[in-house]
């Protein structure tokens, strides 16, 4: 499968996700919960996509099944053409290693680990990766490689997630509320990196968050609410960042 | 309390939701109560039976052997101040003839009233009768020689008492407080298929024995308040002019010794054992409640914003631990009531008592459940301390993330050798490093405990080896009625099945040094011996010095003697004499204690010339049987000894004995061992899974993920297992040292079986935790850890 180019996004270009009428049920304890009533959607190469919705949309349960970290109950998800809806553990565990990469609204990073070394975590199973300074330059912590978790802020510590999401240069960048534990001004640095990190690793970018503000700057955004999808918008012009405020 | 009700409903399902880590927690207390309540209720039961079957069958305080005394002593004797009783008999040494056993067994015999149970040292009779008061070949048998032949009431035997041969009948099987633990005089094994002691009408043993109107041995009971040392001093100076060959009180009659012996060495055990367990649990509570604690910040928080008080909260987390307390404390005295039976029963092969008092004790109980709960509390205080002083705004604040820092290990310049899994292992084993040496310490002691168990038999094994492999060589030992000329041995040599011929002379001394004392006997030895020899500290064979006496080397303590000194040694038989004779050297032996010397030194000392008490022969194993048989049929020889074949029936009933223990044993050292590696394992996963989880999702493999997990298990039990050595090494020797009396010292001796088996005990055990670990490793929820902030 080939890897993430360096191409700038084409609007309507190659899909590299493609979902068909996806569902999802959850038991949990005695009653069923439904996430996803049937999504059919595209994510395109090299683009920058914003899912929004409110909390218990479904839109989690859609990036996980996209990331290849939870299965559909129904429908199909092809990515790059090949369906990866029945896949097993071992061929998700080699997908989520080769193809994606994630950040999450908590970081995730390995508290034992320097930000180099987290990003290390990830280039040292990877087949092409940058070096991790270089996915540590790029997110601007050039001066922190040496430090721990611990002693790194709340935006600096997902700067770090972002660095590792990217240093495997993935195809895909899945993110999931990256700026929901963030002040407006660090969540505006984030998106900032998260945007140059779209642009110079060409990756298929999709962010999923509920805040309406950061929609502007997506290529285009996919509203969800109630396990469906209820409209999808091409921003014919992408917000500046400088606009932002929440 | 209001409230209460809803804090008992949360610290059940919080136990519950602990069960693992909770569950082995209680199984390393249960087996620490098991011990204890096992090992006690043995030691008190063991004392109890012994002290019912001495009272109720009236077992004397002071005992006396001589040559003869006419009858009329008898009153001298009873006269003695501080004696309320004193019986006399006669004692006679018998070679028996048991239908279809071809091996020379002998018997002791012992005289009851004609007809009537003895005063003294009653018997209980488990089978059968008294002889009748008229019959003259009636005889009352020892139960462990009747069960190890099949004998019955009816069953007869032929005996061959003073030369000349007569036929006995069986009509009871008995027992008696003399002889609880039955062991030929001088032999340091029992051997109850070739030694008897047998109870017969005085009138016809003392008509076979030549004992008319005499007696030669004496019994005594003393008044309340007498003191036994001068009672035996008394009866010494009436019976000295007749062969007296020493009195002694109960403390030193054989039996009761090695009884109070093994009592002795429970009582050690009992008050060690169950402490290393309790120790253990302690540090594992400690480690699992303090992360229940840490994982229920938030919730102490809420509590305590709600108005919860301190107390409060403190008693929650108490009530929890003691639950799991209590829980394993009935689970301990259950299995630990099981225990004493399996052991009570294995004693009782050995010591043989008419009943078994067995009972749990209350206070066994009480102590054993006290002592959990205080374990258990002392080894959560801190935890439960901290959540009671938990602010409550504090508490709602989630936990600032851990600090890291290299390692080390790393800083050293391999830092570029590890990948980034390992850093992480390496890093949480060094930031935990109290905890993680606490782990080991754990497991070490499993390590211990495991060797602790297979201990005895690698001792007992080279005791056997260096006793009967390099010492004692001979295949059979002939001894005469009594001290002979040398001449006689040329009728033992003539036997074409005997290949070699050694002399000895034994004598019964009281070995005296100032006021140390000690009763034992001295052997005269040819010099240059090359069946029965004497070791040095090396295990080379000592030169015997030309007129000098070697000592065992535990009475170089025991008498606070030194080489260059000299002992006083008062003889007991003969002409009595007392010498003075230098100690030239002292030699490791580890069965009994006793001196030797030159035969012609001794028998020069003694102006007795060439006078032998038996000889060592060497034979072929083939022809052992054979000629013991041959022997025992002379009239000079009183009795025949095949030592190689009394070890292998020691060797079977100790065997299973040592089977039984080292099973109670390992099955203990492997709780612990699983107890703490599980609990180790089980807390690293969850105090993880996070971590572990967001490597799953940047798309580490299970197995991959396993390893961060693993390699700590792994790591933490190879690490414990050489300090578990050395401290199985050390339990070991505590063992030893408190085991150590003068019938045995058990040398420090732990074979390589041992540690292979301590240290693939645990490894067991973490491979099993491992294999359960990994199994909740494959329920770990990606998805779950994404959301949740710890």
């Amino acid at each position: 499968m080939p890897q993430g180019g360096n191409n700038a996004p084409t609007e309507q270009g190659e899909a590299v996700f493609r979902t068909e009428s996806v569902t999802k049920t959850y038991r949990v304890g005695e009653i069923d919960v439904v996430a996803l009533r049937g999504v059919t959607t595209q994510l395109y190469a090299g683009e920058f996509a914003v899912i929004l919705g409110a909390s218990g949309s479904g839109k989690s349960t859609l990036l996980n099944i996209l990331g290849g970290l939870d299965v559909p109950s129904g429908g199909r998800v092809l990515y790059r053409g090949r369906d990866i809806t029945h896949a097993g553990e071992r061929e998700l565990t080699a997908y989520r290693r080769h193809h994606v990469g994630f950040v999450f609204q908590f970081y995730n990073l390995i508290p034992s680990l320097t930000a180099r070394e987290n990003v290390q975590v990830v280039t040292e199973i990877a087949d092409d990766p940058m070096p991790a300074e270089d996915a540590l330059a790029l997110v601007g912590l050039s001066a922190r490689l040496h430090h721990f978790p611990a002693q790194l802020s709340g935006g600096e510590q997902q700067r770090v997630a972002i660095a590792r999401a990217v240093a495997k240069r993935p195809a895909v960048l899945l993110c999931d509320e990256p700026t929901g534990a963030l002040d407006s001004q660090t969540g505006i640095r984030v998106l900032e990196v998260l945007l140059r990190a779209n642009e110079e690793v060409g990756a298929t970018t999709a962010v999923i968050t509920h805040n309406a503000v950061i929609a502007g700057i997506a290529d285009r955004v996919v509203h969800m609410s109630d396990g469906r999808i209820t409209g999808v918008e091409v921003n014919a012009e992408r917000r500046p960042l400088e606009s932002l405020s929440w | 309390m209001r409230g209460a009700s809803a804090l008992r409903r949360k610290a059940l399902r919080d136990l519950w939701n602990l069960r693992g880590p909770m569950l082995a927690i209680a199984l390393v207390l249960a087996s620490g109560v098991a011990a204890y309540v096992g090992l006690n209720t043995t030691h008190t039961g063991l004392e109890r039976t012994r002290d019912a079957f001495y009272r109720d069958y009236r077992f004397a305080d002071v005992f006396v052997s001589l040559k003869r005394a006419p009858e009329t002593a008898t009153s001298r004797l009873a006269a003695i101040p501080g004696v309320a009783s004193a019986r006399t008999r006669v004692v006679a040494r018998a070679n028996l003839d048991v239908p279809g056993f071809p091996e020379p067994a002998t018997a002791q015999l012992v005289s009851i009233p004609d007809g009537r149970r003895p005063g003294l040292n009653r018997l209980y009779l488990s089978q059968g009768r008294l002889p009748r008061t008229a019959a003259t070949d009636e005889v009352v048998v020892s139960q462990s020689f009747a069960e190890a032949h099949g004998l019955s009431p009816g069953a007869a035997l032929g005996a061959i008492i003073n030369g000349r041969r007569q036929s006995l009948r069986v009509v009871g099987i008995g027992l008696s407080p003399e002889h609880i633990y039955q062991i030929r005089p001088g032999d340091i094994l029992p051997d109850f298929e070739r030694y008897a002691v047998m109870w017969m009408n005085r009138t016809p043993l003392a008509t076979a024995y030549d004992m008319d109107g005499a007696f030669n041995s004496a019994v005594f009971t003393l008044t309340a308040g007498a003191e036994a040392a001068a009672v035996v001093d008394r009866v010494d100076a009436v019976v000295d002019r007749y062969g007296g060959l020493g009195a002694h009180p109960r403390a030193d009659q054989i039996s009761n010794r090695y009884l109070a012996n093994e009592m002795h060495e429970l009582g050690v055990l009992t008050r060690t054992i169950p402490l290393v367990f309790l120790a253990v649990a302690a540090f594992l509570l400690n480690v699992v409640v303090h992360r229940l604690v840490r994982n229920q910040r938030e919730q102490i928080g809420i509590l305590k914003a709600f108005g919860y008080r301190d107390v409060t909260i403190a008693m929650h987390y108490a009530s929890m631990i003691l639950a799991v307390a209590m829980v394993a404390a009935a689970l301990g005295i259950a299995l630990g009531g099981w225990m004493s039976h399996g052991m009570s029963t294995a004693y009782q092969g050995i010591f043989r008592f008419p009943f078994f008092i067995h009972r749990l004790d209350p206070a066994t109980a009480v102590i054993a459940v006290a002592a959990t709960a205080g374990a258990a509390l002392a080894g959560a205080l801190g935890a439960v301390r901290a959540a009671a002083r938990l602010p409550p705004a504090e508490a709602m604040r989630p936990e600032p993330p851990p600090t890291y820092r290299a390692s080390l290990l790393e800083r050293s310049g391999l830092r570029r050798l590890l990948d980034q899994p390992t850093r992480m292992v390496v890093r949480h084993l060094a930031r935990n490093g109290g905890k993680s040496a606490l782990s080991v310490l754990g497991i070490a002691a499993a390590v211990g405990i495991m060797m602790l168990s297979r201990f005895g038999t690698d001792a007992i094994d080279y005791m056997l080896d260096i006793q009967f492999g390099l010492a004692q060589r001979e295949d059979v030992t002939a001894t005469f009625t009594e001290p002979t000329d040398h001449d006689a041995l040329y009728s033992l040599a003539a036997d074409p099945a005997v290949g070699f011929v050694e002399p000895f002379r034994a004598i019964s001394v009281e070995l005296v040094n100032g006021r140390h004392r000690y009763r034992t006997s001295i052997l005269g030895l040819t010099p240059g011996s090359r069946l029965h020899r004497v070791l040095d500290d090396t295990l080379h064979p000592l030169r015997l010095p030309r007129d000098g006496v070697i000592l065992t080397d535990y009475l170089r303590e025991h008498l606070a003697l030194s080489t260059g000194g000299s002992v006083r040694v008062r003889v007991l038989e003969g002409a009595r004499p007392v010498l003075d004779i230098p100690v030239a050297e002292f030699a490791r032996e580890y069965l009994g204690a006793q001196g030797y010397m030159r035969l012609d030194a001794l028998n020069r000392r003694l102006d007795e010339g060439r006078a032998v008490s038996g000889a060592y022969l060497a034979t072929g194993p083939e022809t052992a049987t054979a000629l013991a048989r041959r022997l025992q049929l002379m009239p000079r020889v009183a009795g025949v000894g095949l030592r190689r074949r009394s070890i292998e029936s020691f060797d079977e009933s100790m065997g299973r004995i040592m089977a039984v223990f080292t099973l109670i044993s390992s099955a203990l050292a492997g709780s612990i061992a699983f107890g703490v590696v599980y609990n180790s394992a089980r807390i690293a996963l969850s105090e993880r899974s996070r971590e572990l989880a967001s490597l799953r999702v940047l798309g580490y493999s299970r197995g991959e993920v396993a390893y961060i997990i693993l390699a700590e298990l792994i790591v933490l039990t190879l690490a414990a297992i050489p300090p578990g050595f050395l401290m199985g090494a050390g339990l070991c020797w505590l063992l030893a040292r408190g085991f150590n009396s003068d019938l045995y010292r058990i040398p420090l001796v732990i074979g390589p079986v041992t540690y292979g088996l301590a240290a693939a005990t645990v490894l067991a055990a973490a491979a099993l935790s491992a294999v359960l670990i990994l199994f909740r490793l494959n329920r770990l929820s990606l998805v779950a850890a994404l959301k949740t902030r710890e």
